[in-house]
């Protein structure tokens, strides 16, 4: 089966917009799921809400409150142009935006479910051996959560390759520049004589998707034995 | 020197400790399980802070609550043996033992590494992940990480417990020679008492939350506040004393304890060598008239010091022979039977045979 070149731009569009979508969104990330694991504080169901909200929301509600927030005349979109000339809305950078709140949640839920299965008492281990917060966190905590982190991170890029409401709703459908895979795949079924187009498109995303939660499961697996549990 | 005077308060749970124990040494935390043992340690690691107090080893002041000053944990150079070990599951047995070691100062070299890995049996496991090891293993890797560090005070908070019996007979002589040949103060929590008379010279005896006594094993030993702790048929006198002769061909050993000698089978001692025997009062038997013709080998003489009450059937005597107080359990008809009271001269009886797995040596 040969590619054709508008459907190997979909798919490194994809590929692109996913992977800056996990680039952006893993940081954050591991640090609300450190917050909502580890620390008492007052409003943090409000944070492990708002955390969670993209799951249960219409990806379209996502596309548009983001529209209205970084959006060029919304208060942070209007503030990254005139700061830093950085356009979020219509283009690929959006798109990736867009994916990454959407995949947030599904990646903040694998990290804080390996976080919580650490035994705190490592932690005191290693405090008690001269290591400071950040020390141990990242020669005690970091690595043990690995395996959290990087099945967490698959997952979400295994998702972002087919985010499809909130990137047409807040990037729109920019050939070459915001016209990912599930966007091409619903531009083909709108046009006359795409429904052989759409099905390779569905085939694709079918293939991309699998691979990627049988990745997650094995790395996983493999790392999670490197650190013996 | 340390120093513990601390209070705490959380939820029911109430603590106020106090206690000063003489360094180097190796003071037992000693009570039922509840009793705060494992807080009090928590409050000198640091991983808990009193709501008021004061903890201080060796001159340097930990904790002060009323000058405000606290040293944050990792900085307190204190080692911690946990109950359950807690080796870093990613790194293999000479990362863990690294950990402590590349933090402190002066930092160790990889020569000191493999000594105490040599010292603690460790070497043919340093490439070993904490899952492959047996718990008494995991036991010694915690506690030669915790040496590494350079630690200026060791806790051990119940480091046997979670071991079975044959486990912790394997491991307890580790304990024995890390007290005879590291210069670490030591606290050690448990609540086996036998692990108290093998390691503590100074014995602190918690009960919800406040020390009921304390002083040292032998001291310790008569006082009522520990019977009412302990199980009764592991009530007993604990004495110190020498080995003074060791028939080879028997390998039965002579042991001076107070003016009299004591015969005692089945232990390993050299001639000189200090020991610790616990004279268990179920095991003794009282004579007021010098027995003979009996297979007993060891009739010890001493006078009445008090006759204690003790359950409906029975009663606690306490005879001095010359310095140690050692301690009988005898029925009360027996007692009225031979007008046992203060001042009566009597004579101990003890077989060596049941002193066997009760003599520990001590350098």
């Amino acid at each position: 089966m040969m590619i054709t070149a508008a459907e190997w731009e979909a798919l490194r569009l994809s590929l692109y917009v996913a992977l800056r979508s996990v680039a952006l969104g893993l940081p954050l990330a591991i640090a609300a799921a450190w917050t909502l694991s580890r620390s008492r504080f007052l409003g943090r169901a409000l944070l492990d809400a708002l955390v969670h909200l993209p799951l249960v929301l219409p990806p379209v509600v996502v596309g548009y409150l983001l529209l209205l927030l970084f959006g060029t005349r919304g208060p942070l979109g209007a503030w990254l142009d005139q700061a830093f000339g950085i356009r979020l809305a219509f283009t690929s950078a959006g798109a990736a935006l867009a994916t990454a709140v959407m995949a947030f949640p599904l990646m903040v839920r694998a990290i804080r479910l390996s976080l919580e299965s650490i035994d705190p008492g490592l932690e005191d281990a290693a405090r008690m051996l001269g290591a400071g917060p950040l020390d141990r966190f990242c020669t005690i905590t970091l690595p043990l959560m690995a395996p959290g982190i990087v099945a967490g991170a698959i997952t979400a890029f295994a998702a972002g390759l087919g985010e499809f409401g909130a990137v047409i709703t807040f990037a729109s459908n920019i050939p070459g520049e915001t016209r990912t895979l599930p966007l091409a795949l619903y531009t083909a079924l709108q046009s006359p004589g795409g429904d052989a187009l759409a099905a390779r498109l569905a085939g694709l995303s079918f293939l991309l998707g699998l691979t990627g939660l049988v990745l997650a499961e094995w790395v996983s697996r493999a790392l999670r034995r490197r650190v013996g549990r | 020197m340390l120093e513990v005077n601390v209070s705490l308060r959380r939820g029911e749970f109430e603590l106020e400790a106090e206690f000063a124990a003489s360094t180097p040494g190796v003071t037992a935390l000693f009570g039922r399980s509840g009793s705060g043992k494992t807080t009090v340690i928590n409050l000198i690691a640091g991983l808990l802070e009193p709501d008021r107090g004061r903890i201080a080893v060796d001159g340097t002041v930990l904790h002060d609550s009323d000058r405000g000053a606290s040293i944050p944990p990792q900085r307190r150079r204190i080692g911690y043996v946990f109950q359950d070990a807690l080796l870093f599951p990613h790194l293999d047995v000479e990362s863990n033992l690294r950990y402590g070691q590349r933090r402190a100062t002066p930092r160790g070299s990889r020569d000191e590494l493999l000594e105490a890995a040599a010292l603690l049996g460790l070497t043919d496991l340093l490439a070993r992940r904490p899952h492959q090891l047996s718990g008494g293993e995991r036991q010694r890797v915690s506690l030669g990480r915790a040496l590494l560090s350079r630690p200026r005070l060791l806790l051990l908070d119940e480091p046997l417990s979670s071991l079975d019996a044959a486990r912790r007979d394997e491991l307890l002589p580790w304990f024995e020679a890390l007290r005879d040949r590291q210069a670490i103060p030591i606290v050690y929590v448990s609540h086996e008492f036998e692990e108290v008379v093998r390691l503590a010279s100074h014995v602190v005896l918690l009960e919800h939350g406040r020390v009921a006594a304390q002083g040292n094993v032998c001291d310790l030993a008569l006082v009522p506040q520990l019977r009412a702790v302990l199980a009764p048929d592991l009530v007993g006198a604990v004495v110190d004393g020498r080995t003074e002769s060791v028939d080879p061909s028997t390998r039965l050993a002579r042991i001076r304890i107070g003016h009299s000698l004591v015969t005692a089978s089945g232990t390993d001692l050299r001639v000189g060598q200090a020991v610790r025997m616990q004279l268990l009062a179920r095991d003794l038997i009282l004579a007021t008239i010098r027995p003979t013709g009996l297979s007993v080998r060891n009739e010890i003489e001493g006078t009445i010091r008090a006759v204690i009450d003790d359950g409906p059937d029975a009663v606690l005597v306490e005879v001095d022979v010359g310095g140690p107080v050692l301690l009988a359990r005898v029925t009360r008809p027996a007692a009225a039977d031979l007008s046992l009271e203060p001042g009566r001269r009597v004579w101990v009886l003890v077989k060596a045979l049941s002193l066997r797995g009760h003599v520990y040596a001590r350098s």
